[in-house]
């Protein structure tokens, strides 16, 4: 029986060898209780996004009551020219067009966090790099053989993946800018900050009450566990 | 006056139904061995989240649109525009693992106390029963938000009916009601989610209760306490299921829903497990997702039909993983019931089994490699010589005697100042200067840890022998 045992335990080892190599995600820092970074990033998303991709299941009102801003001034920053307050975001590319253009059908957004991760999501959109191999004349490092072209080439600039050879296998190990944008490094990763933690948004809205309310509901479950306690303790006494 | 109208009201409906008989028989006057521990909160949290499975259901199919073009949409309308329509949601996807886990966990209370044997035989099938019902419940429920891995994964296993000869094809067919899933099969699918088989539940619920206060409850001792009564004709050691065990069990409901809110308000997804990522994606008939995964509850079982080579055998072994649990009353030849009383052959086999399901749970959620299929196997194996085995080590094992009365076991309550006193061992103080001032700081302690460690193995082992 021993031996058995420890034949098992030597079988579970290579368990947690199975994880596999490749670049490492960014760590996303998103705070949804920052509605200033929201509202840059929902304008953000609008101003690069929006003109592939919806994000069906928003509406500019719910921007303005979700983040305590004036329904005016999301329709003046944030809205494109036209929309109105109680419109969907929905992007003007017909789907047809989109097809023929880029070979695939840009999917609607509103879910694309709760599929991806906020960390997969910054490290996706600062993963471009040139690869004149490819249509686009960019490539991913999370995403290889992207159909998507890099959209926020103007404010990240241009970039060059490091290749080196391990083990026979090229592999990229980092990125260079080549040629800079209108951003620096440090707004260019604030900027994809805020349109991921607008599309943490998109994903669930109710995401900020769920967790404010959390706590209380959570209280009131442990008083009423004590006072259940004490019931039973008390009736219990006479159980010996 | 008015009080007088009242009671006769009463009195016309009692003497016209035996409510007073029915709430003596399974609730005031149906007694309980009193030593009931941890192990027997889960029989009532698994009402308790049957009800709160109903509810929840009754409210999200008031918003939800059984069809194919739609059903997406509305679960996120649910979520999104219906007042509080994410927390009855959320209520209800994490109910439906919180069922399996309270599930499971009661069926190992009856594995490790021999709640199945003799004369239980019948309230275990009809747990089992339960059990199978309430797979198919899930499953069918897991179509319903009609998301890539809901569409995916119905795909792979109403394709399994195909692997069966001669029928298969025609019947996997009939299953779905088209040659792929679509929205027949999701129309179906969400007739029998919300009627025919929650009807079925609450049946086999009622069964289960009714066979099991016939025969009365099993307890940790495995002894019938009906051998022993008082002169008035109650077991000495039982006490009434009510007021004594529902006030127990309400403060086991505090704890759970306790664990229940946390994971609904913080962790809903569970990090993929109760609502996976890629059912974030609408299904989509043209794109098959790389990695296609039950829902953490089955994965037990897909991993024993992934470990075998043939589909056909896979599916046997698969259903015949299930099936072997309903034999288990007759498999265990041994003369005594509980794990305390048993010889050290069955406890090894007990963790040996615990092992193997775990294991295939994990491996049934991981990408099919070379490794894992291995390791499958070997769970597998594992998995049925417990079942298998089990008439043999059963019969041969040494049993120690078993006593005519419960005995008496430290509560939870009696144990606190024992984990106290293991907290402290592990820690240990360290003074600090902090504004001039000497504070004290706790600091994990290695060699402690490492004592209490040993301590816990060896206890293990002893216990095991």
């Amino acid at each position: 029986m021993k031996k058995i045992l420890q034949i098992c335990l030597l079988l579970l080892v290579p368990l947690g060898a199975f994880a596999s190599a490749g670049i490492e995600l960014e760590d996303a820092d998103i705070d949804l209780t920052d509605h200033q970074s929201l509202e840059n990033g929902a304008h953000l998303y609008v101003q690069y996004c929006l003109g592939c991709h919806s994000t069906k299941y928003i509406r500019y009102l719910n921007l303005a009551d979700d983040f305590n801003i004036d329904q005016q001034e999301i329709l003046q920053k944030v809205a494109p020219e036209g929309a109105g307050i109680y419109d969907k975001m929905l992007t003007a590319m017909n789907g047809h067009d989109a097809k023929k253009w880029f070979g695939t059908t840009p999917p609607d957004l509103s879910l694309i966090a709760r599929s991806r991760g906020e960390d997969w999501l910054v490290s996706y959109l600062k993963g471009f790099y040139q690869d004149p191999s490819k249509k686009t004349g960019v490539n991913n490092t999370v995403f290889p053989d992207v159909a998507m072209p890099n959209p926020l080439w103007q404010l990240q600039g241009e970039q060059k993946a490091i290749v080196k050879t391990i083990d026979g296998r090229e592999v990229i190990t980092g990125l260079v800018i080549t040629e800079a944008g209108a951003m620096t490094t440090k707004q260019f990763d604030k900027a994809v900050n805020d349109i991921v933690a607008f599309l943490v948004y998109a994903g669930e809205p109710a995401q900020v009450q769920r967790q404010s309310m959390g706590k209380y509901v959570l209280l009131f479950i442990l008083m009423f566990g004590v006072i259940a306690y004490l019931l039973k303790k008390e009736y219990w006494k006479d159980v010996h | 006056m008015k009080k007088n109208y009242l009671a006769s009201c009463g009195n016309w409906f009692l003497d016209r139904f035996p409510l007073t008989k029915l709430w003596n028989d399974h609730m005031a006057q149906y007694y309980a061995p009193k030593n009931f521990n941890f192990w027997y909160f889960f029989g009532s949290l698994a009402l308790l989240v049957l009800v709160n499975q109903l509810v929840t259901g009754i409210l999200l199919t008031m918003n939800y649109k059984p069809d194919a073009g739609l059903a997406f949409d509305s679960v996120e309308y649910i979520m999104r525009e219906v007042p509080w329509g994410w927390l009855v949601r959320y209520m209800h996807s994490t109910g439906a693992s919180a069922f399996f886990l309270v599930v499971y966990l009661h069926m190992f209370r009856g594995l490790i106390y021999g709640s199945f044997k003799q004369p239980r035989e019948l309230v275990w099938i009809f747990g089992m029963l339960l059990f199978v019902a309430l797979m198919a419940e899930a499953f069918m429920g897991y179509l319903l938000p009609w998301g890539q891995m809901s569409y995916w994964g119905a795909q792979v296993i109403i394709s399994l009916f195909s692997a069966i000869p001669v029928i298969g094809d025609d019947l996997s067919l009939w299953v779905r009601g088209d040659y792929v899933i679509s929205d027949a099969t999701l129309n179906r699918f969400f007739a029998f989610h919300v009627i025919s088989i929650p009807l079925i539940l609450i049946m086999l619920v009622f069964l289960h209760i009714v066979a099991l206060h016939e025969v009365g409850s099993n307890n940790p001792d495995g002894i019938e306490i009906k051998a022993s009564k008082d002169p008035w004709g109650h077991p000495v050691d039982g006490i009434p299921f009510h007021p004594y065990y529902t006030v127990k069990d309400i403060v086991g409901v505090a704890v759970f829903i306790f664990f229940f809110a946390t994971v609904l308000f913080y962790m809903p997804e569970m990090g993929g497990y109760f609502l996976e990522h890629a059912n974030f994606i609408p299904a989509d008939p043209l794109a098959t997702p790389e990695h296609i995964a039950p829902v953490w509850y089955f994965t037990p079982f897909y991993a024993i039909l992934r470990a075998i080579p043939d589909k056909f055998a896979g599916v046997i072994a698969m259903g015949g993983a299930i099936v072997v649990l309903f034999l288990l009353p007759w498999l265990d030849r041994s003369p005594v019931k509980s794990i305390r009383y048993r010889g050290g052959i069955y406890k090894k086999a007990i963790l040996m089994f615990v092992i193997s399901f775990l294991g295939l749970g994990y491996l049934g959620m991981q990408a099919p490699t070379a490794g894992a299929t291995i390791m499958a196997r070997i769970f597998t194996a594992m998995y049925f010589g417990f079942f298998l085995l089990m008439p043999i080590y059963t019969r041969w094992e040494k049993t120690k005697p078993v006593p005519k009365q419960l005995t008496d076991q430290p509560t939870i309550e009696d144990r606190i100042p024992g984990w106290k006193a293991t907290f402290c061992e592990m820690v240990k103080e360290v003074p600090v200067e902090k504004d001039g001032a000497t504070v004290m700081r706790k600091r994990p302690d290695t060699s402690g840890i490492i004592n209490v460690l040993i301590r816990i193995a060896k206890n293990l082992k002893a216990s095991l022998d």
